[in-house]
């Protein structure tokens, strides 16, 4: 009797768990960020037919580093994309499971890759509500040769349509994006010292907003764009400091013995970076307005370095050295521990808080990458020769 | 609170309905006709809501930089720049401190170096002292641009206990990017973890 009860609640279990899996299937992901594992999320199986050439190209970039994995037949995908690319691009998306068409659409204007981008963006919002576009979105990078003389890059955030932003023959570093619009701070030694600039890309016209003795870089923008945190060494030790975007207002925020790579909470209450604390390498943060330093505890991992904190504050992405570079993710409230994503350094998060640029290969010849570290899929970016680091998406 | 009734009971309609819906199309009914969507290929035109792109949503006018700029803060810690200076590598080359993996400390091993260059300074009242601080290529590079400065700030600690005054000293971190041995083992590293001094002296003044 006993054993027939256990069968039988077995039995109930198996069918409410199979349909409460339909609900959040069918739902989708107002549940899913919740049910999400970072790194362990398998990829959605979608049948793409009907592009050719830059237009597939695009498609299928966009959607694998979004988490999507195109399969062979209609049959093994949850979702049938079909549309054309002859002339401007027209798309539909089906749910294979239902049926449904969930969108068509045909775009104009701009060009091929352009609409390929926004079909993409609109596939991705279809399918996770509310996730934030990445199609048009630009990144930074700094391009080095072997002589360490480098200069700053602004291409699409699949490397595409590259323009080089300095023209100074000389190391640079660190760029960061205003958020929201087509500016930068980076780190430039044209004055013979690392110095933080802003640059404005849109009329060329930049300045030096902190060109103190010792050392001056590793620049971050708060989300509202007022203010700018980064490191500076003019009282001894190389530290975190804040100051009004123009460089005025300057205010240290720490004191510890090596500080470095500072970025904001996406509410901006928050400046989280990497210290060395006895001697050991930790994540730390810190009020943007001045107080305690606190731990960022990184349990399971050494050698944390160079947080990003994602745009919707629920993830802190960083580097972490244990013989060779990797990148993981935690949750920012430190309810999941660090799970490794990928191999890398530099991360930087897209503005739909799942997808991350970053850089990896052997040491002086560094590519640029993109990630999605739901999912661990990953893509190069097209890049020039040359080793291209530090990569800082726009958001 | 009646709201969230009246959610809760419509979230439990809508499991049963699927359960139910679930187990009909997979065991009871042999054959479902489901209508199938009426697209099988690419669409025409006129059933699509046309989003129009337009170039300047997305496409950035980067304007090509001149190499100028303009303002900044001016810094008062340190009254001279190295740029307007003589900058001899040469003459401390010899006095080139090296430091353990990971470390901004300057070893005992290292000492006699501070030391002499200590001595230089004090006997050249006009001169002044360019610290560059170096690393390996492990380490991220933000994290070495931080340790390059720390050694070569230590190194500034270091001349200051031998009563050289810190306003005679700049200090400048290539992180890692400027090896002074390319090579990607522990022999190349030992050499590139290291702080440089450079011997700065006035310019001669314009007849």
């Amino acid at each position: 009797m006993k054993k027939i009860d256990s069968i039988i609640t077995g039995l109930l279990l198996a069918v409410l768990t199979v349909s409460s899996n339909t609900l959040f299937a069918q739902g989708n992901n107002l549940i899913m960020t919740e049910t999400i594992k970072v790194g362990l999320t398998p990829p959605i199986p979608v049948y793409i037919e009907g592009f050719s050439g830059e237009a597939a190209q695009v498609l299928g970039f966009d959607l694998f580093v979004q988490g999507f994995k195109p399969v062979g037949s209609p049959e093994a995908a949850q979702y049938v994309i079909k549309g054309s690319n002859a002339g401007n691009i027209t798309g539909s998306l089906t749910d294979n499971a239902s049926k449904t068409v969930l969108f068509s659409r045909s775009y104009n204007g701009a060009s091929e890759r352009r609409q390929a981008h926004a079909f993409a963006d609109d596939i991705m919002g279809a399918v996770h509500n509310g996730s934030k576009p990445i199609g048009g979105t630009k990144i930074a990078y700094k391009s080095q040769s072997p002589s360490g003389i480098g200069e700053i890059y602004v291409s699409d955030f699949d490397g595409y349509d590259p323009h080089q932003v300095t023209s100074d023959g000389s190391i640079v570093a660190k760029p960061a994006w205003v958020p929201g619009r087509m500016a930068l701070y980076y780190t430039s030694y044209a004055r013979s010292n690392p110095d933080i600039f802003y640059h404005s890309l849109s009329s060329g016209e930049r300045r030096i907003v902190a060109g103190y003795s010792g050392l001056n870089t590793s620049a971050a923008v708060s989300p509202d764009g007022s203010k700018v945190a980064m490191i500076l060494s003019k009282m001894g030790s190389p530290n975190v400091w804040v100051c009004n975007a123009d460089g005025s207002d300057l205010k240290r925020l720490t004191k510890g013995i090596e500080d470095s790579s500072p970025c904001w909470s996406p509410n901006g209450e928050w400046i989280c970076f990497a210290a060395k604390i006895n001697s050991r390498r930790v994540l730390a943060k810190v009020p943007a307005g001045g107080g305690e330093v606190q731990r960022v505890p990184t349990p399971g991992v050494a050698n944390p370095t160079e947080p990003d904190w994602s745009p919707d504050g629920k993830w802190i992405a960083f580097t972490v050295q244990m013989g060779d570079f990797s990148i993981c993710v935690m949750s920012a409230d430190g309810t999941i521990a660090p799970v490794v994503v990928g191999s890398g350094q530099n991360p930087s998060w897209s503005p739909n808080s799942r997808t991350l640029t970053y850089n990896h290969g052997p040491m002086g010849h560094q590519t640029v990458a993109v990630l999605d570290a739901f999912t661990r899929q990953t893509r190069d970016c097209r890049h020039a020769s040359g080793s291209n680091s530090q990569p800082a998406w726009a958001r | 609170m009646k709201l969230n009734r009246i959610a809760l009971s419509l979230v439990l309609a809508l499991c049963a309905t699927l359960a139910a819906t679930g187990c009909k199309s997979k065991h009871t009914i042999p054959v479902t006709n489901v209508p199938h969507p009426a697209m099988t290929g690419p669409a025409t035109p006129e059933n699509f809501n046309t989003r129009p792109i337009n170039p300047s949503d997305n496409t950035p006018t980067v304007t090509p930089t001149p190499p100028q700029y303009t303002g900044g803060p001016i810094d008062t810690s340190t009254n001279w720049d190295p740029r307007q200076m003589i900058q001899d590598k040469e003459k401390l080359a010899a006095y080139t401190v090296h430091f353990k993996y990971d470390s901004a400390v300057v070893e005992d091993t290292e000492q006699a170096d501070v030391a002499a260059v200590a001595e230089a300074l004090k006997s050249n009242g006009d001169a002044k002292l360019l610290i560059e601080g170096h690393c390996d290529e492990r380490g991220t590079e933000e994290y070495n641009r931080s340790l390059g400065e720390r050694r070569a700030l230590a190194l500034r600690e270091a001349l200051a206990k031998a009563e050289v005054t810190a306003d005679r000293i700049r200090t400048i971190s290539y992180g890692k990017d400027q090896p002074v041995d390319p090579g990607h083992d522990e022999a190349a590293w030992a050499k590139n973890r290291r702080g440089v001094f450079i011997w700065c002296t006035p310019k001669p003044a314009v007849q």
